[in-house]
């Protein structure tokens, strides 16, 4: 029994944490913020240059054939360094989604685009989760019209794959009848859109759609866990640094218990975590009978812990964390978002409830 | 990730397995088991002779010899735990005292001492805090003054659990008053039999006494009865601090409870409604799963760098905190679960699971503050973990 990283995993996060360290520097990350999208594109870039994308991707379709908990220690590092990737939607839940429900020519055709770099594939499952305000695609023939709300990875996407019922498909986001509304949300460090599709032509996946969509929403989860858990990692680290460096009463505030409990609590708390989302990750390729319980275990716990190291280390930071000028906010809201996308904690533990017959 | 074991520990995994079957029946019960029967002596020395008590400590001290493994330990934690048997005496003279003498007892010592420790027949309690010396423990003031060939001892002690069954105690005292208090300190053996020690059991709120208070006056200890030099008690006590311990409580003993609380839940009607049709209920329930499935699986993180002999940091700093805790919400869930019923106690009619929930509520948080309490793992987590710096010392006035 090994319960740990590989040392090649270890070198893969390493790999993107370094690269990303100085790509997705907060001074970068403020500019995508602030609308310049070309953060975006310069990291969409230099990750395809180090193979991110291609992770999820079988071998035979030209990808690295790795799996889940090497995709998560990715995102980790994302979410670490708030990076405005669409890794989660388009090279983990797309890539997942295609695997999972594509035939062999769809499989050949859109991997082989993702593995090329030709397509970007932003995913809509919110209303397979629940939806709200009567959104929802409805499909007829192969064309499709509704609403998809909460959209991820429209940051460069150039396709969408969405949830129409018990159907998957995919639409090219320059199509006629596509009618994109861009969301302003707290994270601005990714973007979600609203799409309204009025007979939209789409590609339809011709397999399990059913399966495949809550694969792609397990999947996913685990992925927001680790993106929680890497920002998370990172404001500890802020909060630890910041305490050893700001002087009050003659003294470094990291010298009074009040403060270095506020740490100490972060790290119990989190440090577990990281445990969970490693076993989650793992479980999706090789504990079939836990995958679905354990994604949901971690996105939900994560979550709650997200948000409470978000509070507490904004409050070691004193007035500085509350200001623009640090930019912890952007951490704050990433972890803010994690926690509403694909489901918030209370709707997670239920379906994690009904999953082990309690509900 | 490999969650599987090689062939060598599934081989492994099977004789423990074996020799629970056979030998089950020898097994004293999980409950209230006397540390002087017989049962649980006949236990011991079965244990030892197999090689699943004192696995790793020296054949010569009767011991097993084994090579010290991890993964093995964590193996016969599991399977006993899976039979529900009882696992070796886990004392504080076998998990504390005998890694001490081990490392620093002259071999006089280790020969009087830890074969019959490790058998049961020797009970051991610990003298460390006193009731001005608990988180501060280096403040201790129990005085040891030597008079011709003996320390003369007098002073307090408290929170000493078994002391009314201890045959024996090692005991930290003062034996130089005027040295900084870290270098002040002795470590002593003595018997519970000598002149002048009382002890009186210390009720705590569970009802139950659990520790004592042991005074001592004029408690006269051959000087020969000293572990290490004079003046170097603290550090005789630390010594063994970094040490495993022989034998692992049930990895998944907060899983267990978890599950227990989950039959609760579906067993106990409101209105003719299961509590676990309660939303409510049964959110916290999941909540609670999640955390207890996060600690567990940091349990394999700990267990795998240990079989790597590599530091788990923080994982490892953080154990006792967020176990406490986390046990201790267990039991109040369970409690809420059972509302009014929950507060029945001791020998009450309509009393559920023997008061088990509301002693594990009370004694847990007795835990919490036990051993190092939450404010100083704490203190642990930030100073030695996160390298945040300490608290100025206070000017004596």
């Amino acid at each position: 029994m090994y319960f740990g990283l590989s040392q090649d995993q270890t070198m893969l996060q390493d790999s993107v944490q370094r690269y990303l360290e100085s790509a997705s520097e907060l001074a970068h990350v403020r500019g995508f913020a602030e609308g310049d999208n070309s953060l975006a594109e310069s990291l969409q870039n230099g990750l395809m240059e180090l193979g991110v994308p291609l992770v999820l991707v079988p071998e035979e379709f030209g990808g690295l054939g790795l799996g889940v908990l090497e995709a998560a220690l990715i995102q980790q590092a994302m979410g670490r360094f708030v990076s405005p990737t669409s890794f989660t939607s388009a090279y983990a839940m797309a890539v997942i989604g295609l695997r999972e429900a594509g035939d062999d020519d769809q499989k050949n055709d859109w991997l082989g685009r993702i593995a090329g770099g030709s397509a970007i594939i932003g995913v809509g499952l919110t209303e397979a989760i629940g939806a709200r305000e009567g959104a929802g695609l409805k499909l007829s023939g192969d064309k499709v019209s509704g609403r998809a709300s909460f959209v991820m990875g429209a940051e460069l996407a150039s396709h969408f794959m969405l949830t129409a019922g018990k159907e998957l498909l995919i639409i090219a986001r320059d199509s006629a009848g596509v009618s994109e509304t861009a969301l302003t949300t707290i994270d601005k460090t990714r973007h979600v859109i609203m799409l309204d599709l009025q007979d939209v032509p789409c590609t339809v996946l011709a397999g399990d759609a059913v399966a495949a969509q809550a694969r792609m929403i397990d999947i996913g989860r685990v992925l927001l866990a680790a993106d929680s858990l890497g920002a998370a990692d990172m404001m500890i680290e802020k909060s630890v640094a910041y305490s050893k460096d700001r002087e009050q009463f003659n003294r470094p505030i990291g010298s009074f218990q009040a403060v270095k409990h506020m740490c100490a609590d972060m790290v119990a708390k989190l440090e577990p975590c990281r445990s969970l989302v490693w076993y989650a990750a793992y479980a999706q390729d090789h504990v079939s009978d836990e995958a679905a319980l354990m994604s949901r275990l971690a996105k939900s716990h994560l979550a709650e812990v997200g948000k409470y190291v978000a509070r507490t280390s904004t409050e070691v930071h004193g007035g500085m964390g509350f200001t623009d000028l640090l930019g912890l906010h952007y951490w704050f809201k990433r972890i803010g978002a994690n926690r509403q996308l694909l489901g918030g904690p209370e709707t997670v533990r239920e379906e994690a409830a009904k999953l082990q017959g309690w509900s | 990730m490999n969650l599987n074991f090689t062939a060598e520990y599934e081989d492994f995994r099977a004789d423990v397995r074996a020799f629970l079957d056979k030998h089950k029946a020898d097994a004293p019960s999980m409950a209230n088991v006397g540390l002087r029967s017989e049962k649980r002596l006949k236990w011991q020395r079965i244990l030892l002779e197999h090689g699943y008590a004192a696995r790793t400590l020296p054949k010569q001290y009767g011991g097993f010899g084994a090579e010290p493994d991890s993964l093995k330990q964590r193996i016969i934690a599991e399977e006993f735990a899976r039979a529900k048997v009882p696992g070796g005496i886990a004392g504080q003279g076998i998990n504390m005292l005998v890694p001490t003498l081990l490392e620093l007892g002259t071999e006089e010592q280790k020969e009087k001492y830890i074969a019959k420790t490790l058998s049961g027949e020797m009970i051991w309690c610990q003298g460390y805090s006193e009731p001005g010396a608990g988180s501060d423990l280096a403040s201790l003031r129990t005085a040891a003054v030597v008079d011709g060939d003996d320390f003369v001892i007098n002073g307090q002690k408290i929170w000493t659990s078994t002391a009314n069954q201890a045959d024996m105690i090692f005991c930290l005292v003062r034996t130089e008053p005027d040295a900084p208090k870290h270098q002040g300190i002795s470590y002593l053996l003595f018997s519970m039999d000598t002149p002048g020690i009382e002890v009186r059991p210390l009720m705590t709120m569970t009802g139950r006494a659990e520790f004592n208070e042991v005074f001592f006056t004029d408690v006269r200890v051959p000087t020969s009865q000293i572990v290490g030099q004079r003046g170097e008690g603290w550090m005789v006590a630390n010594a063994t601090l970094t040490h495993e311990r022989g034998m692992l409580g049930d990895p998944d003993a907060a899983l267990s409870r978890l599950k227990s609380i989950a039959e609760i839940m579906q067993n106990e009607h409101v209105d003719g409604k299961s509590l676990m049709d309660n939303p409510v209920y049964r959110d916290r329930l999941v909540a609670l799963e999640a955390e207890v499935y996060a600690m567990k699986f940091n349990g394999m993180r700990l267990t795998t760098a240990s079989v790597e002999k590599k530091s788990a940091g923080l994982a490892g700093m953080i154990v006792k905190l967020q176990g406490c805790e986390l046990n201790h919400r267990l039991a109040e869930l369970a409690i809420d679960v059972m509302g009014e019923y929950g507060i029945l106690f001791e020998d009450s009619p309509f009393l559920r699971d023997h008061g088990l929930w509301q002693t594990h509520y009370m004694f847990d948080l007795g835990l919490i503050i036990g051993g190092g309490s939450a404010q100083i793992q704490k203190n642990i987590i930030s100073e030695r973990g996160l390298g945040m710096p300490r608290e100025p010392k206070v000017a004596k006035a």
